[in-house]
């Protein structure tokens, strides 16, 4: 009997076996099982060097077992760019909130995205500020009540949510730019599919990735985690298409910075 | 002529060189090979100069899209056990105070050049004191940064080797604080020709997690035990440190009874200020801090104790006499000669104070 039972679903072995702190119904725990298990896959935990932002994403580092380090706000990708300089031979990522990325860290994204720095960058959207409260994020939707923004968010006066992906695609320098959501099976599916080619944009092809990912935050949304749910699908997607929106990975690696003892070359293109 | 290093061994033959260029070569001889930065007047030589040896000796020069990211690459850099710097003036240094805070909070070493400019805001890029205080209480939380204010070009290049050392046995941001006229000024100096000594082993830094338990480098404690443990920890690393890397010049301080006392380019005046005050009867000695954290308050104590008067002659409107103050506790009268703006204070002038006060 005992000889045919087979492990179908266990943890990833980079994850550490804790507790999360996330609230019930929050899809920070999928998306943290997701760069686990690419983690796993591409066999580069002990070259992994994650970057924790601030924010409920920060605490990604008691969750995965490699080498971090934690950012200041919305400098994560100047934190990876250090990094990704200095260490050649390893893989950098970030994992960051919208407020963190989309808000207070806008100019660090798009120049790391421009100089396609060598990193993979994960972007949590949920739409709101989660560990301060619930506050407006950039990413709020129209219409969508946060403590900050009461009578729901309005265009005039707060403008219109952001749409960091579609924003990066403009750039001529990022390697693979995608956004998933993290709502039903399909999706996790198609966001895992994207989650391994932002890092392979890094490991095999010298360059930056990123993938956004909408997230839920029922507490702050004023939901149970089924409505949530829903709302992922209703409200966020309708806003934010899922797909790929930059996918260079078969560019010549000339177009990405390339490391090494003689300082930096860029492509003369 | 002579040389401060003259028949040093450890020293080639001298040179000219400005300021700004003299960090880049005590930077460069020190080990640092990654340079993060973003333009400002007055200190743009040492990014330029850096975009070209950076390369040279094998090392990595990125000009930021900001100096709060510049900063935060320093931080990378860090974590990674790399011997990293960056430098900017006053304005840039003010955003960069961000990035200090977490670097010291992460218990990481980085060199911070500040090639003071008049404030406050835009202000002008004339030479100044003015971030004194900002320097030796840099970034926001409960820890001291040691702060080194050179006097010359040789010493722009003299501490920067200094400057790194301190930082990686403190594991803390090491801030170097000089100023438009020094950044700008060519002097003739010498560059060391020797090794320098290898840095200490970084075992905390992030480098993959390959047969040894993961690193994790943060500044965020969630308990108040814990966070105030770390503030201990990081004060001890400090304390354990300051009596051996405090220093001060002096400067015909033997029988003085006025002391003087300035850093950095004001210094310069005030040691012509000596010259000029004991033809006229006057035993004017200068005390000239060379590192501001730690303050050599000991000898100013000693030196005061003599004195009937204590001037502190600064670019600036009362910082660094703060400290001497502090350091005399009112055993003796301390003065202050202050200008701010880019302006400063000639020998004459310094001389026509000292007499003034003294009733003469």
């Amino acid at each position: 009997m005992a000889e045919s039972v087979k492990v179908a679903y266990a943890a990833p072995e980079c994850m550490i076996d804790q507790t999360m702190h996330y609230c019930p119904g929050c899809t920070h725990g999928i998306a943290a099982r997701l760069v686990a298990e690419t983690i796993d896959e591409l066999g580069i935990r002990d070259r992994a060097i994650g970057i924790s932002p601030v924010g409920c994403s920060v605490y990604l580092y008691d969750y995965i077992d490699c080498d971090f380090a934690q950012a200041a706000h919305g400098r994560a990708p100047a934190v990876a760019t250090g990094l990704s300089r200095a260490l050649p031979d390893c893989v950098v990522f970030t994992y960051q909130g919208d407020g963190d990325l989309a808000s207070i860290g806008t100019a660090e994204i798009v120049h790391a995205a421009s100089r396609n720095e060598r990193m993979t960058v994960v972007f949590i959207n949920n739409a709101v500020f989660g560990m301060t409260q619930g506050q407006s994020a950039p990413t709020t939707l129209l219409g969508q009540r946060t403590s900050t923004s009461p009578r729901g968010r309005q265009a005039k006066g707060e403008g219109y949510p952001l749409r960091v992906s579609e924003m990066l695609a403009t750039l001529e320098g990022p390697t693979y730019v995608a956004r998933a959501a993290l709502g039903a099976p399909k999706y996790v599916t198609q966001a895992k599919r994207f989650m391994r080619r932002a890092f392979e944009a890094q490991v095999i092809h010298g360059g930056f990735g990123m993938l956004e990912l909408l997230s839920s935050c029922p507490t702050y949304w004023g939901m149970t985690p089924a409505e949530a749910m829903r709302w992922l699908e209703e409200g966020m997607m309708a806003y934010y298409p899922v797909g790929e929106f930059v996918d260079r990975r078969d560019r010549e690696t000339s177009g990405s910075v390339r490391e090494g003892g003689e300082g930096l070359r860029v492509s003369d293109r | 002529m002579r040389f401060v290093h003259e028949g040093d061994p450890r020293y080639g033959e001298p040179e000219l060189l400005k300021g700004n260029e003299a960090i880049c070569e005590g930077a460069i001889w020190a080990g640092c090979r990654f340079f993060f930065g973003y333009p400002i007047t007055p200190q743009n030589q040492i990014p330029e100069m850096m975009s070209r040896r950076m390369p040279e000796v094998g090392g990595t020069f990125l000009q930021g899209e900001s100096e709060l990211a510049s900063i935060s690459m320093v931080f990378g850099a860090a974590a990674a056990g790399a011997r990293a710097m960056t430098s900017s003036s006053s304005p840039g240094i003010s955003l960069m105070q961000e990035g200090i805070s977490y670097l010291a909070g992460a218990e990481l070493p980085c060199v911070v050049v500040n090639v003071q400019r008049g404030g406050p805001g835009l202000g002008n890029i004339a030479g100044a004191q003015s971030d004194y205080l900002q320097a030796v209480q840099s970034g926001h939380g409960d820890m001291r940064i040691p702060v080194y204010a050179p006097g010359s070009v040789q010493e722009m290049y003299d501490l920067m080797g200094e400057a790194f050392e301190t930082a990686d046995r403190a594991r803390s941001p090491v801030i170097v604080l000089a100023d438009a006229m020094l950044g700008q000024m060519a002097e003739p100096m010498q560059r060391r020709i020797d090794e320098p000594p290898p840095p200490p082993p970084k075992p905390w830094a992030l480098t993959g997690a390959r047969g040894r338990p993961r690193n994790l480098l943060t500044s965020l404690y969630t308990i108040p035990d814990d966070l105030e443990a770390h503030n201990r920890e990081i004060d001890a690393r400090y304390q354990a440190l300051a009596t051996e890397i405090c220093r001060a010049a002096e400067y015909r301080t033997e029988d003085a009874d006025v002391l003087l006392v300035a850093y950095g380019v004001a210094s310069r005046m005030c040691q012509t200020a000596c010259d000029l005050l004991r033809d006229r009867g006057y035993a004017a000695g200068l005390l000239r801090p060379i590192t501001l954290r730690p303050f050599p308050a000991e000898r100013v104590v000693q030196l005061a104790e003599r004195a009937r008067l204590v001037l502190a002659v600064e670019m600036s409107m009362g910082q660094l006499v703060q400290d001497v103050r502090l350091a005399v506790l009112g055993r003796c009268p301390v003065e202050l000669l202050g200008r701010p703006g880019g302006n400063y204070s000639t020998a004459p002038d310094v001389v026509a104070q000292v007499i003034h006060l003294l009733g003469g």
